[in-house]
């Protein structure tokens, strides 16, 4: 953790993140503002639309962003999840806590988004295809560690039990991003992401990579914003619970 | 016209869009409203404190 003169474990110092957020909330909300902004600008008017699936290739622009940031919110909630069990990283869970909900929401918009895609394009709004089936599992996995952590009457044995769910769930992740090769899926394989490069014309990868940029700066815009709203309901719990005690004694 | 038509998919472009963007607000705005109303604790509760700690003195 510590290699010369830096070290993780100065940023799990939750004065210091607070500092540190307050100088970058401005900028990534800048960025999100501005990236979904061309981003809209560019998929709704400015490009083309797709030879074969004519306007409804307009939806990628939200349904592939919304996939990407599902799987890379659940990535570092388990990489949170793996640091608080070995360091005892001060901030983890509360990053996990932070980051579920936005990430059941990037899920769902992926699913609707999808099937609102699959009707035209396939005829059905859903199949039982390996990618769409693991998705679902995803979002399945993000409603667990919502109520789980919630289910204990101690706040601490709640976020130890949901960190182990999001432990255990990090196995959906290599089954999402393999299913189109692993199985014969009706989900096409990837075109964004493969060995080749980019499968995709330019006129439509601009509006993808500056919704892609957008949704990353809004979830860490958010994200922000919850860890410092998570760490200011533990700061009252504790004031509240240490005045109980002066009460009682 | 035709930008709301989408080609004849309007009916499912539209909705893509508009569940994201009623996401993206809730997902924000629920943020800020819980985050107002825990500063809002916070500092009433600090006062208390305050408030509890002038009395203390004035008891010795």
């Amino acid at each position: 953790m510590t290699s010369g003169r830096f070290s993780l474990h100065r940023y799990a110092n939750p004065a210091v993140f607070e500092r540190l957020a307050a100088r970058l909330i401005p900028w990534t909300a800048g960025a999100a503002v501005l990236l979904l902004g061309f981003g809209l600008y560019y998929g709704l008017f400015a490009s083309p639309p797709d030879y074969q699936q004519g306007d409804t290739v307009r939806i990628m622009y939200v349904h592939v962003p919304a996939a990407i940031l599902s799987e890379l919110v659940y990535g570092m909630m388990a990489a949170a999840a793996a640091a608080g069990f070995i360091w005892k990283h001060a901030l983890a869970d509360v990053f996990i806590k932070a980051a579920a909900p936005l990430g059941a929401a990037f899920t769902l918009i992926c699913l609707v988004a999808g099937s609102l895609w699959g009707r035209p394009m396939w005829g059905a709004w859903w199949v039982w295809d390996a990618r769409l089936t693991s998705e679902l599992i995803l979002f399945f996995l993000y409603l667990g560690y919502i109520a789980l952590v919630d289910a204990f009457d101690d706040p601490q044995r709640g976020l130890k039990a949901g960190a182990i769910l999001v432990l255990v769930g990090v196995v959906d992740l290599p089954i999402i991003k393999f299913s189109v090769d692993w199985w014969n899926t009706l989900h096409q394989s990837s075109s964004l992401m493969s060995l080749s490069g980019p499968k995709i014309y330019g006129s439509m990868l601009l509006p993808l990579m500056l919704m892609i940029g957008g949704f990353m700066a809004f979830f860490a815009t958010v994200v922000m914003l919850r860890v410092e709203s998570e760490l200011l309901a533990r700061r009252i719990r504790a004031w509240k619970t240490s005045a109980g005690e002066d009460g009682a004694a | 016209m035709s930008i709301f038509a989408m080609g004849g998919y309007g009916f499912y472009v539209w909705p893509s869009y508009g569940l994201t963007a009623l996401a993206f607000a809730l997902m924000l705005g629920w943020t800020l409203v819980t985050l107002k109303a825990r500063r809002r604790e916070e500092q009433a509760l600090a006062a208390l404190g305050k408030t509890r700690r002038a009395r203390g003195k004035e008891k010795q």
